[in-house]
């Protein structure tokens, strides 16, 4: 299934979910009774069914696969303040060719970068099938009007950026202020209707370790499809806990039971803290065994991630070659 | 061929050395092996290895030097030395593990993932668990402050079944020892090459002589060391039928006895429930050791409203489940333990589909031999049907429905057993009530089949009487006390 929700404005996004919810307006009501609905998550047993799925082993064949795939799932990401058109161009490169010893190795799916980046990176990167992916909505904190996010998300879709990654408004959410949650989640959604070729996929950034039980991730997941993310993604990077296996679980389990719901096929990306190929592959056994194959593309789950890429290779060269090598025979990103 | 499929990974065989035969471990040493009955691997039915039946004599000879050890040495020994014991006996089992594991996966069918995560810690936690009471008995709470220390039975004869050979032991023999007790014990008939390995591990303990004796053989056996005058006290876990001729056979003598039984557990999913860990739940209760526990959640009771939902996500979840060689380590569910076993269960099934019930199994493939029996839903059961009353002690789990918890009590109830039951559901106050109706030794909330030696565990009913574990499981190794 490849449906997505179409472009529309944000009257068709609020008209589309009024009809879900089986209410004429939208409102804190009604969407705060929709979502405290859900069914709850027990953390204890939540938490050790994660554990359960880390335990399984992966080997040869099926691991040589799990770590090509996940190459091609990761968002390849510099979120610096420190970020020159230098350190992004290099970041580019090295998404373009991620080991110059193996050309056969396959390009990260996307790089990720603030919106001032976004021209350097578009440029850098000229082929196109490598996505730029910028961070908007004042990101990580997404403490700033409407108008100011949507005026970022405008100036990176226009500088390049064919994916956005947004942050909700964890205040509201925490406050049971869900309409504007949606609002600026449907406003931005919209903003990234472009005429001139397909849409700018969303990603809706939860910063799950803000929102802190499992519950908040589900109904947090629920809201931002809702609203018309494409992607759910667990964090930022700038706080911590960032993605745990299962807080990602439950947001497999949220687009698993969205797509029974609507039909409509939503991605998940956990972000931040995922450095080893090992980690890797215990996302990977959880998409499969918790959504289902159907998310196992680059097209429905991602790694939004910096220092796993390296890691995935060496553990590639080592497969290939059936030696280890060592951080001195992967480039810097 | 799905996207992700996990190549095998089969665990290796090469860290246990199994013995073409053995004999009796009875005094400290082995005997010469005799009167063979082999033991079979059930995932292909190859014979692992021969091991001795026990005649009346050997029974004799057993109950003998256990006596002489609870007489001598280990009778008059202070609580911190005997801990010691135990202390070392946990360590050996957890340096051991791996090997430990192995044997039991080869022996049981068992998957290698349980073996390795659930049976062999436990059983090393149990002995850590009573080597730290070992010295501090009297402040157990279990005699009146100020009377005089309780004192252990004496020998205690120990049989115990096939579904978790280890731990099972550990369950037995910790809390014996730790009272004081010396030990005769019968492993299962199918299940005994854990327990030779532990009785090597007693020696590798330098654990006196007679203060752990293990007899192999059949139902004889048992009998033998349940009859046996020199014999004090019984623990048994195994079926209710053995359980109640146990309890005739020591009738009128001065034996005292421990029996867990059997059980029908009710897993009881409220509309309310966390859905997702429900299901894990469901599947953990009913699929753990492939149904073949003494307190799986072989019945599931689910409020009407949910029903279909919860059914159209159980079935997705089992469709996941990987069945097949035990000793593959990402493998959930392995063969069944017997031939004997896998009759009865297919039995039950039938009769069960004859009465009525509606059978649901995921695709499976098994290999041509071995003992198989795929994961098993059975929908539109009732009451009456015996897929509800009896235990099928299998990978078979029967769906009933119930609309108000006044009723889900009443069927849960409605059963001649009662060891455990779970419940489901978001609301705090209704597992409280819900645990205060429930006639079952143990109520799990939002989890099934959860263990901890200081839990204790136990029946009501048909499921038997005396607990196992925690401070309650002290008393039944200890004359006298008083709870």
């Amino acid at each position: 299934m490849t449906s997505t929700i179409s472009p529309r404005g944000v009257q068709d996004l609020t008209a589309q979910a009024c009809d879900l919810l089986g209410v004429a307006q939208p409102s804190n009501r009604a969407i705060g009774a929709w979502l405290h609905g859900l069914p709850g998550v027990d953390q204890v047993g939540c938490e050790s069914r994660a554990a359960a799925l880390a335990t399984r082993s992966v080997k040869s064949a099926s691991k040589a696969w799990a770590i090509d795939t996940a190459i091609r799932m990761i968002d390849l990401t510099t979120l610096e303040g420190a970020d020159t058109p230098g350190t992004v161009r290099s970041l580019c490169a090295k998404a373009l060719v991620p080991d110059p010893r193996d050309p056969a190795t396959p390009r990260p799916a996307a790089v990720c970068v603030y919106g001032d980046m976004v021209h350097v990176a578009r440029e850098a990167l000229a082929d196109r099938r490598i996505h730029v992916a910028a961070v908007v909505t004042a990101f990580p904190s997404g403490r700033a009007g409407l108008a100011v996010k949507l005026a970022d998300t405008r100036e990176a879709l226009a500088a390049g950026a064919d994916e956005i990654d947004m942050v909700i408004d964890r205040g509201a959410f925490l406050a049971g202020d869900y309409m504007t949650v949606f609002d600026q989640i449907a406003q931005v959604k919209a903003a990234c209707r472009r005429d001139d070729g397909p849409d700018a996929r969303l990603k809706v950034i939860l910063e799950t370790g803000e929102l802190v039980t499992y519950d908040n991730v589900r109904r947090a997941s629920h809201l931002a499809m809702l609203a018309g993310g494409d992607f759910v993604k667990t964090s930022t990077g700038k706080i911590q806990p960032a993605a745990t296996l299962p807080v990602t679980l439950v947001m497999l389990e949220s687009v698993r039971d969205w797509r029974d719901l609507t039909g409509v096929q939503v991605g998940v990306k956990p972000a931040g803290g995922i450095r080893t190929s090992k980690d890797a592959i215990k996302y990977l056994v959880l998409v499969s065994e918790v959504a289902g194959e159907d998310w196992l593309s680059p097209e429905w789950f991602r790694f939004g991630a910096s220092s796993l890429l390296n890691d995935l290779l060496l553990q590639r060269q080592k497969l290939t070659t059936g030696a280890y090598s060592g951080p001195d025979y992967v480039t810097l990103n | 061929m799905p996207k992700f499929d996990y190549a095998p990974a089969p665990e290796s065989r090469s860290v246990v050395s199994i013995q073409p035969s053995y004999g009796l471990f009875v005094d400290g040493t082995f005997s010469r092996p005799r009167a063979l009955f082999p033991t079979v691997d059930p995932a292909d039915e190859t014979i692992l290895a021969e091991v001795s039946q026990a005649g009346p004599k050997d029974v004799d000879k057993a109950v003998a030097a256990a006596r002489r050890a609870f007489d001598g040495a280990w009778g008059s020994m202070p609580g911190a030395e005997r801990g010691r014991y135990l202390f070392r006996i946990a360590r050996i089992l957890q340096e051991r593990a791996r090997e430990f594991a192995v044997l039991e996966t080869l022996d049981s069918g068992k998957p290698v993932k349980e073996t390795r995560d659930v049976d062999i810690p436990l059983a090393a936690a149990h002995f850590f668990y009573h080597a730290g009471w070992a010295d501090k008995l009297e402040y157990a709470g279990l005699a009146p402050t100020g009377a005089a220390l309780l004192r252990p039975y004496g020998v205690v004869g120990q049989v115990i079944p096939w579904n978790f050979p280890l731990l099972m032991l550990a369950w037995k023999v910790a809390p014996a020892l730790a009272t004081g007790n010396t030990v005769v014990l019968k492993p299962a008939e199918t299940t005994p090459l854990t327990a030779l390995l532990f009785a090597e591990v007693c020696q590798q303990a330098d654990l006196p002589a007679g203060v752990v004796n293990i007899l192999t053989g059949d139902g004889r056996t048992g009998q033998a060391i349940v009859e046996h005058p020199g014999v004090d006290k019984i623990a048994f876990t195994g079926s209710t039928e053995v359980g109640r001729a146990i309890a005739r056979s020591i009738a009128g003598t001065a034996k005292r006895a421990t029996l867990e039984l059997g059980g029908k557990a009710a897993n009881i999913i409220f509309d309310d429930a966390p859905i997702d860990q429900a299901v894990e739940g469901i599947v953990s209760g009913i699929f753990f050791n492939q149904g073949q526990v003494c307190c799986a959640g072989s019945r599931l009771l689910v409020q009407e409203s949910v029903h279909h939902e919860v059914v159209a996500r159980l079935q997705r979840r089992l469709a996941t489940l990987r069945v097949g060689d035990p000793m593959d380590k990402n493998t959930d569910l392995g063969p069944i333990n017997s031939r004997a076993q896998l009759d009865r269960i297919t039995t039950l099934v039938e009769a069960g589909i004859a009465e009525g019930a509606t059978a649901w199994a995921p695709e499976c493939t098994f290999p041509g031999t071995g003992f198989w029996f795929p994961p098993t839903l059975l929908t539109g059961v009732s009451q009456t049907h015996r897929v509800a009353t009896e235990e099928i002690f299998g990978p078979v789990l029967s769906v009933l429905t119930f609309r108000t918890p006044a009723e889900a009590v009443a069927k849960a109830n409605n059963t001649a057993y009662g060891l455990s039951a779970g419940v489901w559901t978001e609301k705090g106050s209704r597992i409280l009530w819900m645990a205060d109706q429930l006639r079952a030794g143990v109520v799990w909330a939002n989890t099934f089949n959860r263990f901890d030696p200081a839990s204790p565990f136990g029946g009501y009913k048909e499921s038997g009487y005396g607990r196992e574990g925690g401070r309650h499981g002290l008393e039944a190794y200890l004359r006298g006390a008083a709870g």
